[in-house]
């Protein structure tokens, strides 16, 4: 298999000094790392490490105390969610985030929301713009459908679905707002080894076809070694490493941190 | 002057003619129907044969097609055939490994497949294979950075410049066509030894696809769903050769999974399908019935008797009791046609089913609620036509009668003979195996044993190398065991062990999807395949089954001895992957018992648990092992029934 087809190109988001606190509890201190683009980025660490904070930060869900958000080469102090989802940013959730009485289709639709101009009156009456405007939305949503091999539960309701497929149908979700950054929390967390080797190849796949950069949580070691570009290791809200997959392996801190030993 | 309609190239000309805007072939894609009118095929097909021939694609050679039903799949074996190539459609679902054997055989030098997936499997291949030299592709999906293959889209292109440049090739190409040339190779499955190559002519074809479709009145307005692997010839002949000498539409569905769906979308007229089809979805009806409401239960419960009493004579025109008859209309109404409906059965015509022996209650089950189906018998060397069941004259435990320009002979034997237009030129570089199997009369020996019964309809025992004899010289007839056994939709599969022995034992495996439901229903927690299996409780759900099956087999004459005295539930599933099965899942019998040889002792010597370790080939080509300790379980049975002196 080639891993990234595209050339990795330049950085697109860099976070400079991001420190973030609950109350007393410093959840990350003086991050600093950046993403480029078409890579396949990993953020790792054990549990507590401050990973999903860390998503959240970039796409506005928590605004840091301090540091910046450098995206496309504008300073950012911090995003809201809509401005992230509005530059391009997309993202799933370790625990599953779809509307369980809604069926697949009707779910993914949900992320071309941002790509709806059209008025709800016109759209109730559907004539015209309206009408064009959906047929074009839906017709994207069935090629990630057909891209994510997802059509025999098309009009399935996702409450009815296997964890598994609720996983892939997010990731149908977020791809439907046709992302230029995709932040995946943990999308392999509870699945068995056919569903993960599935979900990897789909997001090599998105990676490759859409040219999708990748920024993704996961504690399978296995998975983030074969998948990733680039990977940042956090522990306890600090970076303990930062550098490609071989790089990581060979990192003595990330060890420590991974096997333990006498803080 | 008549025109010859001797070619399957030839018949698609004439379609387009005769039916230009009439729909020819259809596909879901990205969830809307796309149709290709027979004018639009015959350009397709134009187009992609004169591509093959810009890239030196010609006469006598072979095309390996390989992939899920796609309208592009089928086109291009029109198209290979209007070169007076060969197309050799190959099982999709078998691993590289298994490719390389076919691909050497056939000298294969161009593959035109579906996706990534096959790609990749023939990328694998191709050292081991030194003439493949052109691979083209139909879905570009992830292939964007490969080197060395073609797209069909570029393959198109160079076909329509060819064809500007000689705008008379093909239509010369077409009129060189002779209907004996050989206009298909389809590889056996090989339930023993090595896979042949059957080298089908345009006759044969056409005689199989004329006679059939004569006998069941097939229109072109008639639809089918094509979902059947390419390289069986049961699809060859309904959705290829029926296809272009009937003229109907041909529908492909969306993905492997969406089958079902797509079934109920289209409502095909005419459909044919293996037994294991129509188990599976009877097995799904049951299931959803155990979850219903008790209202519901016993709904379907009374007009499923009603049905199974006299269904399947109202279906045939027989006479039956006013009174029943307006019961079954009401059940018609309530029960009968919905769940025609949820089959995607409403609107069919003629079902049938072959391949493989299906059980008289699952057969009759679907006549009794109104649906036409009928049983037909052949194989790979005969197109897949020898005998047809007529409208009105079915019957569950036989085939039906000869069929147009078949002629049927009994070998003293016991081997059914058959000759006629439809046979095989030749096996594929095996003059061998053509002369073992057609005689001087021009006879082909099938290799199954049966008899013509008083009805004249012919019925099947079994392959006939696989009939023996019990050590008390009582016939065994493995097939007919294993088949009773397999209509318990919680038995997946069987197999028979007894030939030479003194009693007859049996290797099971359940069907985890009927199975796991009643575990689930009982609150009975499993991990898997290999956990439920070893359960107490589904023994004993298994020994139920078994001794039902004892219980026929003790009331028939002859075969009391053939009652199943010790079962094991096997750890693992039968799978072709580990060459358990064939690619049509049939058992292959004698590599399941050198494989398993531990367990059939086991069963034998009496032992009551056994531990067995076993490779398994994963989907990815990697291959873990499967270890477990099985129980062996005594079944009951019966003395044999009095009627035995009958």
């Amino acid at each position: 298999m080639t891993t990234s087809a595209r050339p990795i190109g330049d950085v697109i988001l860099a976070l400079e000094h991001i420190s973030l606190s609950f109350g007393g509890v410093n959840a990350l201190s003086d991050i600093s790392f950046d993403v480029r683009e078409h890579e396949v980025r990993a953020i790792i660490g054990p549990n507590g490490a401050g990973k999903s904070s860390m998503l959240n930060v970039i796409n506005g869900v928590y605004r840091a105390q301090q540091g910046t958000i450098l995206w496309r080469g504008q300073h950012r102090h911090g995003m809201n969610p809509h401005d992230a989802a509005a530059a391009g940013i997309a993202r799933t959730f370790q625990n599953i985030a779809l509307f369980k009485g809604m069926s697949v289709l009707d779910n993914i639709l949900t992320g071309r929301n941002l790509k709806m101009k059209v008025g709800f009156l016109e759209q109730a009456i559907w004539i015209g713009r309206a009408r064009r405007e959906e047929l074009a939305n839906r017709a994207k949503v069935e090629e990630i459908i057909d891209f994510l091999e997802i059509q025999h539960i098309r009009k399935t309701p996702v409450g009815r679905l296997p964890y598994g497929l609720q996983k892939r149908v997010e990731l149908a979700r977020a791809l439907a707002a046709e992302p230029s950054l995709l932040l995946l929390d943990e999308p392999m967390a509870g699945m068995n080894v056919e569903e993960k080797q599935d979900m990897c190849r789909f997001i090599l796949d998105v990676n490759e076809q859409y040219g999708t950069t990748i920024v993704l949580i996961e504690h399978d070691m296995g998975v983030v070694m074969d998948i990733s570009d680039r990977v940042v290791v956090l522990d306890y809200g600090r970076k303990i490493g930062d550098g490609d997959p071989a790089e990581i392996r060979g990192n003595q801190a990330v060890i420590d941190a991974y096997l333990g030993v006498a803080h | 002057m008549e025109e010859r309609l001797d070619t399957f190239p030839r018949l698609l000309l004439h379609h387009a003619r005769k039916r230009p805007d009439a729909p020819a072939t259809r596909e879901k894609d990205l969830g809307i129907w796309q149709t290709w009118t027979w004018r639009q095929v015959a350009d397709e097909v134009r187009a992609l044969a004169c591509g093959l021939a810009a890239e030196g694609f010609g006469r006598g050679m072979h095309l390996a097609i390989v992939g899920d039903n796609r309208p592009r799949l089928y086109w291009a074996m029109i198209a290979a055939e209007a070169l007076g190539g060969v197309p050799v459609p190959m099982y999709q679902d078998a691993p590289a490994a298994e490719f390389v054997f076919v691909l050497n055989d056939a000298e294969i030098v161009y593959a035109l497949v579906e996706d990534q997936e096959q790609v990749d499997k023939l990328l694998e291949a191709k050292p081991q294979v030194p003439t493949l030299a052109h691979i083209y592709y139909d879905d570009p999906r992830g292939l964007r950075n490969y080197e060395g293959v073609t797209s069909f889209e570029r393959l198109l292109e160079r076909g329509r410049d060819f064809d500007r440049a000689h705008p008379g090739f093909f239509d010369e190409q077409v009129a060189l066509g002779r209907g004996d040339d050989v206009s298909g190779m389809l590889y056996t499955s090989g339930t023993t030894g090595r896979p042949k190559g059957v080298r089908q002519t345009h006759d044969a074809f056409i005689a199989a696809a004329r006679g059939s479709a004569e006998f069941d009145r097939l229109q072109p307005s008639d639809n089918v769903l094509s979902y059947l692997p390419m390289a069986w010839v049961g699809d060859h002949l309904f959705s290829y050769a029926q296809w272009l000498y009937v003229g109907f539409t041909i529908n492909c569905p969306e993905s492997g999974d969406t089958v079902m769906i797509d079934l109920r979308e289209i409502g095909p007229t005419y459909y044919f399908a293996p037994p294991r089809i129509f188990e599976n979805l009877l097995t799904q009806v049951m299931i959803r019935m155990e979850d219903a409401g008790p209202i519901k239960r016993w709904l379907f419960r009374h007009f499923i008797g009603l049905a199974r009493r006299c269904g399947a004579e109202i279906l045939d025109g027989k006479p039956v009791a006013p009174g029943d008859r307006l019961h079954y209309a009401l059940g018609n109404l309530l029960v009968y046609g919905p769940l025609r409906n949820v089959l995607g059965m409403s609107r069919i015509r003629v079902a049938y089913t072959a391949g493989a022996a299906i059980g008289p209650d699952l057969f009759r089950f679907y006549r009794s609620i109104g649906i036409n189906l009928k049983q037909l018998y052949g194989s790979t060397e005969t197109c897949a036509y020898v005998c047809l069941q007529p409208d009105g004259g079915v019957k569950l435990d036989s085939v039906g009668i000869a069929a147009p320009g078949v002629e049927l002979r009994i070998a003293d034997s016991g081997e059914v003979l058959v000759r006629g237009p439809m046979l095989l030129k030749e096996y594929y570089k095996r003059p061998d195996a053509t002369a073992e199997s057609i005689d001087a009369a021009g006879y082909f020996h099938t290799g199954d044993a049966g008899y013509v019964d008083e009805g004249g309809q012919l019925r099947i025992i079994d392959r006939a190398k696989d009939v023996g004899k019990l050590a008390t010289g009582a016939l065994f007839a493995p097939n007919y065991i294993e088949n009773k056994l397999k209509f318990f939709p919680h038995i997946k599969e069987a197999v028979a062990f007894g030939n030479g022995r003194d009693r007859v034992c049996a290797f099971i495996n359940i069907d985890v999807g009927s199975v796991g439901n009643w575990a689930e229903r009982r609150g009975l927690p499993y991990s898997g395949y290999t956990d439920l299996a070893a359960k107490p409780e589904v023994y004993g759900l298994i020994r139920e089954c078994v001794e039902t099956v004892n219980a026929q087999l003790a009331a028939e004459p002859g075969l009391a001895d053939s009652q199943v005295r010790r079962f094991l539930i096997l750890h693992k599933e039968l799978d072709p992957d580990d060459d358990e099965l064939t690619r049509t899942r049939k058992v292959r019998r004698g590599f399941v018992e050198e494989k398993y040889g531990v367990l059939i002792d086991a069963l034998y010597s009496g032992r009551k648990v056994q531990h067995v370790e076993t490779v398994v080939k994963f989907e990815d080509g990697r291959s873990g092992l499967v270890a477990a300790d099985l129980r062996i379980e005594d079944a009951a049975t019966l003395p044999a029934q009095p009627a035995k002196a009958a």
